[in-house]
């Protein structure tokens, strides 16, 4: 026979997935989120998250380049995703000055340094926008207010969290919450939005309900029993649902797969940590909001608990006969 | 809900192209080529020399040890040599090669193509004749079926599960058998549920099967005890593992035999085989292979004696495409890749399947994401990711408590890794290392 035949071991098939399809994947969910941002921040929220895209792109491109001198590996859409990810939990009208420092922060140390896409402890966006808070907490906490704004429907330049505790009274109807016209950061506001996101994601089979869903059953189930002896707005657990970053946390940035739990029990256990957390701080914290928090701290947890979870094996639950 | 095993798998493209198409014969070349190692055990020592005649089914290599299983001439004519041969692992193996002359059958075998339902044979009696025709494990497996059908001591054996399944992509040969020899296969397992001196008996068939689960629905009203269950489809569920899971809800535990929840599997075309030996006399010198691809012109299940080199079985199916990049002994996802189309077919091979260059060739592997998605495909609930790091790193302590010796090595973790990580290949190598370390500790 004259061609020679390719010999190696099996699987000798491949599903066709991989890592540009899965990130195109959490791109696609985050449109209904952005959509939402430009109808209400109009042209700013367009700046911040082209610029964000092309900042996070344009460092992971030259780093990996220049200083680490290897091939780069921007094509496989996570630093495009980092870049929305952290636009979307900045206010629109942060300086663009201060954007690119935190694009530089969460993809030159905390995703490059520590060796690229896989290999990083800490959520890049996350961390960036924690950097960003703490470095800046004056630029990071004043929210502009909605293009959309009217007299009439309450938004204000104060987030929801804020007003929890400061001024209950001027908080917006659940509804203004879930569809998303309060004041917040870029991409964080729209609770429906969100959740389509999180439709397509588990439909695409991206992500799996683990992490989500018990990061909402915990928030929900810890302010509900507070709620229960003690009905005040700062206890709703509709409130805590559908503001601030929880819906964005919980959907797009606790599920990156690098930094969560590789096994379902895992998984649950990392949800509920960031849940209990996330709730803790809103209640007790010198901060409103925890979200962002609870999810660093439960990335520094996830090697713990990767290595204390295992998946449940063949036959070792079942018993026979 | 079809029922199926309950932890992990996958659901690859089917590809069953060559499905529905008939059983066809292929000539008988000049020569044919024997290995004397066509099953799991030990290699059968040669009973015949250069210069014998042999008829189709004359014994030509003897069973040595009890893990073996007796080889048969499947040509009458002369033999040739005892000679070295490739086989699809790519060993040099002992062989017997057969010049062929006519087409002469030992005249204890019944070659009417007539039914036969009854048999006198006591259990012992029956064995014994599955254990002189030679009969293996077909599905691919290639272990000694009169061994599997003998329960170790203290073991007893309440049912009998035929894997009707055939979840690998692309082959067919079950699926066809199953529809041209429905009551052959019936009869055998009467025949098997009496050596095992069990009453019940369970048909799983996957559910892209629906002509022969209407056949085998009809068909068993005539057989006492047994029963057909149509299965989700969900690669790998014609592992013995999680067939039983599938259709018993047992689970078997690390390191156990199926026979410790009281199953014992057996794959339709052995039962088919089975019922030659007892009921016509005849050895396993022949099987029905799927020749099938992309490329490839006529897709077809050929019946092949044993001995025929594939090159012809893929000149039936109109010749080796040009595109071809690699040519697998068996399924995409556990068949071996071959270096050679000149290898014969033996006991095990279930099929051919020619890919084009174009998908023969791996991606360049990146780094993990720790995506877990090979974590939740695995069917034995493993994390494929860490057996890969620890084989690595060569952490063989660890390795063995994370149950590396449990992988059944189905693929399921690298056909899913968006990676193209080479998890499989790694945990290969480390449940080798680890399994010879278990070994040289228990000597």
């Amino acid at each position: 026979m004259e061609q020679k035949l390719i010999v190696s071991p099996s699987p000798h098939v491949h599903s066709g997935d991989t890592i540009e399809k899965n990130m195109y994947n959490v791109l696609i969910a985050l449109i209904p989120a952005f959509l939402v941002a430009l109808y209400v921040f109009r042209l700013d929220a367009l700046i911040i998250t082209a610029c964000a895209v092309l900042f996070c792109v344009g460092f992971e491109y030259l780093i990996v380049k220049y200083i680490m001198k290897k091939t780069p590996t921007v094509g496989d859409g996570s630093a495009i995703i980092t870049g929305v990810l952290l636009a979307f939990n900045v206010p629109a009208d942060l300086p663009l000055w201060i954007l690119a420092i935190g694009c530089l922060f969460a993809i030159g140390v905390v995703k490059i340094s520590f060796g690229g896409l896989g290999n990083n402890i800490f959520n890049p966006a996350i961390a960036g926008r924690i950097f960003l808070l703490i470095s800046f907490p004056a630029q990071m906490t004043t929210w502009p207010a909605a293009a959309t704004a009217t007299a009439t429907d309450a938004v204000s330049s104060a987030t929801v969290l804020g007003n929890l505790k400061l001024s209950p009274e001027t908080l917006p109807s659940l509804q203004t919450m879930f569809l998303g016209t309060e004041a917040g950061s870029l991409g964080e506001m729209s609770t429906l939005a969100l959740l389509i996101g999180l439709f397509y994601l588990l439909w695409k089979k991206t992500i799996t309900w683990h992490i989500p869903f018990s990061i909402m059953a915990t928030v929900a189930l810890f302010t509900g029993i507070l709620y229960a002896f003690d009905p005040v707005p700062l206890y709703n657990p509709l409130i805590h649902l559908f503001s601030g970053g929880l819906m964005l946390g919980a959907i797009f940035m606790a599920t990156d797969y690098v930094t969560s739990p590789m096994t379902r029990k895992g998984m649950l256990i990392y949800g509920v940590g960031i849940g209990f957390v996330t709730v803790a701080i809103r209640l007790w914290g010198a901060y409103p909001e925890g979200v962002s928090f609870a999810i660093l701290l439960m990335n520094a947890l996830t090697p713990l608990i990767n290595n204390y979870t295992s998946p449940k094996r063949f036959g070792e639950v079942v018993k026979h006969g | 809900m079809l029922k199926t095993f309950r932890i992990g798998g996958i659901h690859p493209k089917e590809n069953k192209i060559s499905a529905g198409n008939a059983i066809q014969p292929i000539a008988i070349p000049d020569q044919v080529i024997i290995p004397l190692s066509q099953h799991i055990g030990a290699p059968c020592q040669p009973v015949v020399k250069k210069g014998d005649n042999v008829k189709v089914g004359t014994l030509i290599g003897k069973s040595v040890g009890f893990v073996s299983a007796n080889i048969h001439s499947s040509v009458s004519g002369t033999v040739l040599k005892i000679d070295k041969t490739l086989d699809a692992s790519g060993y040099k193996r002992d062989a017997v090669f057969i010049k062929v002359e006519g087409d002469e059958w030992e005249s204890s075998i019944d070659r009417s193509p007539d039914l036969k339902k009854s048999c006198d044979l006591v259990p012992g009696e029956v064995l014994d004749k599955i254990a002189a025709a030679g009969i293996v494990g077909m599905g691919g497996a290639t272990f000694p079926s009169h061994v599997k059908l003998t329960p170790p001591p203290g073991t007893k054996a309440e049912i009998l599960i035929i894997n009707g399944v055939e979840c690998e992509p692309w082959l067919t040969s079950d699926h066809q058998l199953m529809m041209e020899k429905a009551d052959e296969i019936l009869v055998g397992t009467t025949l098997v549920m009496k050596a095992l001196k069990v009453q019940k008996a369970i048909i799983g068939i996957e559910n892209n099967k629906q002509d022969v689960i209407a056949l085998f629905t009809q068909k068993v009203k005539d057989y006492a005890g047994i029963h057909v269950q149509p299965l989700k489809v969900q690669y790998p569920q014609g592992g013995e593992k999680q067939l039983i899971d599938a259709l018993t809800g047992r689970q078997i535990s690390s390191g156990a035999l199926p026979i410790s929840v009281g199953a014992v599997v057996q794959n339709v075309g052995t039962v088919f085989a089975i019922y030659e030996a007892v009921q016509k006399n005849k050895p396993l010198v022949e099987r029905v292979v799927t020749v099938t691809g992309k490329e490839v012109k006529q897709p077809c299940n050929i019946l092949s004696r044993v001995g025929i080199p594939l090159s012809d079985l893929i000149g039936v199916a109109g010749g080796l495409p040009e595109t071809t990049g690699k040519v697998v002994s068996g399924g995409p996802m556990m068949g071996k890749a071959l270096a050679s189309t000149d290898i014969p077919v033996t006991k095990g091979t279930s099929g051919i399947l020619i890919i084009p260059t174009l998908e023969a060739k791996r991606n360049a592997m990146k780094d993990c994401i720790r995506c877990a998605k090979c974590v939740s495909v695995c069917p034995m609930g493993l994390n494929p990711t860490l057996l890969m790091n620890l084989t690595e790193y060569e952490v063989w302590d660890r390795a063995e408590k994370e149950h590396i010796t449990d992988c059944i090595e189905c693929g399921s973790c690298s056909y899913t890794c968006p990676a193209d990580r080479p998890l499989l290949d790694y945990i290969r190598l480390g449940k080798g290392k680890v399994n010879g370390i278990i070994r040289t500790r228990k000597n």
